[in-house]
């Protein structure tokens, strides 16, 4: 996946020893916010015409296009199903997880 | 006929403004505000409203240019948050000072840096002294009713005072309720088109605007300040009037709940009084006498009201969604002033900063210390809730 990961390795501040000056530091922000995820959009590749409607339309931009296999970035998909609905071959179906 | 909708409180607040038929609405976009003006926008194009939709540079810009509008005798809307309202800041007293009863909404944000989107009223707070009457409201439905309000307090010919009609970022702008549009017909008899002489007008020209030196400044100052004395007899007034038109109305500048009794009261303004009000009804389920008060106009503030409250209750907290540093919440150094030499006992919970919630076990442990407090408990004044680790005290 070409788009970067959020930065596991990243501790948020356990104390106020910790908490950086005014917040100046990379990591506060950004942080996985699928939570609330009830349905997961599983791929099938078979009759994909590459038309990139799915990529177009994710709101979250969390379809990664650059191998040649999408591949899904579960840390920010929303499971909205707006890929699965705009999908015309229907290669999108939403799974509960 | 009135109708019901899902709205979300920036669409409501959007529908006030339409049902009271502005000729001009000047705004520039920001978050947490931005629906609330492309709905405005949506309704210009759809061809539903009549009144010009101004785009504009900047929020300087758009109330530089809702007060131009104005001074001809137009109504007027805008709507900003936090930086925006910020950027606002020189034009907010130049309309006050002016006179012009421009009606604004402030979806109210916590102002950078850090940066942060999300709700607290620092933004409206900082303004505090602009001039405005300014007006927090509990949900979608009273924003909605509190546009229509405004209009008709502001242009009162005896206030002629702008006012800011304040709701809470993302807890209201984006939360959707079931809302009541009120008729048109209906509004239109409440509120009477904009009638003013404070005009630019070719069969009597006048200067508007103008310079006053040390020699009159003082009285000029004089009137804008019986003006809001004005205004606090006229809140009560018009939301009594409203009520009876439309079955709704809210209190005027404070409402009580359950506080016949009580002991320990909560005070607050905005969103978190609904949480407020259903966790006065669970303690007082289990038998605690609890109440609450919701401030709507924090100018004219509510003066005699709080005079009248020293001594009432045994301790009083006051949640503050904003923190003026060095000292302590405004609302809370509002009404500790008001109060002053009561037996009340006080603490400021300074909660729901940048975006963070105030849950129920939050509010219902302010009740809980706040009986401590009554019975003793020695605390301190100004208190961060929901900290991640103690600080100080
Ligand atoms: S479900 Fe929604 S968020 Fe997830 S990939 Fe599809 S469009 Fe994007
Ligand atoms: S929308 Fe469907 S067909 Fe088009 S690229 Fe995405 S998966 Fe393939």
């Amino acid at each position: 996946m070409l788009k970067p990961k959020w930065n596991k390795e990243y501790k948020p501040p356990a104390s106020w020893e910790e908490m950086p000056f005014t917040g100046n530091v990379a990591g506060l922000l950004p942080t996985p916010n699928s939570g609330f995820r009830t349905l997961t959009p599983h791929f099938n590749l078979e009759s994909c015409i590459k038309c990139m409607l799915c990529w177009v339309y994710c709101p979250e931009g969390c379809i990664d296009k650059s191998n040649e296999t999408f591949e899904l970035d579960r840390d920010y998909c929303k499971g909205c199903g707006i890929c699965a609905h705009e999908c015309p071959k229907k290669c999108i179906e939403m799974v509960r997880e | 006929m009135s109708k019901k909708a899902f709205l979300s409180a920036n669409e409501a607040t959007a529908y006030g403004v339409l049902l009271s038929r502005p000729h001009v609405v000047a705004a520039y976009p920001i978050t947490p505000q931005t629906t609330l003006v492309e709905k405005l926008a949506d309704f210009e194009a759809s061809g539903e409203a009549d009144f010009k939709y101004m785009m504009v540079e900047s929020e300087h810009s758009a109330l530089a240019a809702a007060q131009g509008a104005s001074l001809m005798g137009a109504r007027t809307f805008t709507a900003s948050s936090s930086q925006g309202l910020l950027y606002m800041c020189e034009m907010l007293s130049y309309v006050s000072g002016a006179r012009n009863p421009i009606v604004m909404a402030d979806v109210n944000r916590s102002t950078s840096i850090p940066w942060n989107i999300y709700g607290d009223q620092r933004d409206a707070l900082a303004m505090r002294d602009s001039g405005w009457i300014m007006i927090f409201v509990e949900s979608g439905q009273e924003a909605l009713d509190m546009i229509i309000q405004s209009y008709k307090l502001a242009e009162d010919p005896e206030v002629m005072t702008p006012v800011m009609v304040n709701l809470d970022g993302f807890t209201l702008s984006h939360t959707y309720d079931l809302v009541e549009i009120p008729d048109q017909g209906l509004v239109d008899k409440f509120l009477p088109p904009f009638k003013t002489i404070n005009k630019f007008d070719m069969e009597n020209p006048q200067t508007l605007c103008q310079t006053v030196g040390p020699d009159f400044h003082t009285e000029v100052r004089v009137t804008q300040q019986a003006a809001f004395e004005v205004a606090k007899r006229k809140i009560v007034e018009i939301d009594s009037e409203y009520g009876k038109m439309f079955g709704r109305s809210y209190g005027g500048l404070v409402e009580e709940y359950r506080t016949e009794d009580a002991d320990y009261v909560l005070v607050a303004m905005g969103s978190v009084v609904g949480t407020m009000r259903m966790c006065v009804d669970m303690l007082r389920e289990k038998g605690e006498k609890v109440g609450m008060i919701k401030v709507r106009s924090l100018r004219p503030f509510p003066k005699e009201y709080f005079v009248s409250l020293r001594n009432r209750f045994k301790s009083m907290g006051v949640i503050s969604r904003d923190i003026s540093f060095g000292y302590e919440g405004t609302l809370f150094t509002e009404i500790k002033a008001a109060m002053l030499c009561s037996s009340t006992k006080y603490v400021n919970y300074i909660a729901g900063i940048g975006g963070r919630d105030i849950h129920k076990n939050m509010i219902n442990g302010f009740f809980e210390e706040l009986k401590e407090i009554a019975n003793g408990k020695e605390t301190a004044e100004v208190k961060f809730a929901g900290l991640r680790w103690e600080y100080g005290n």
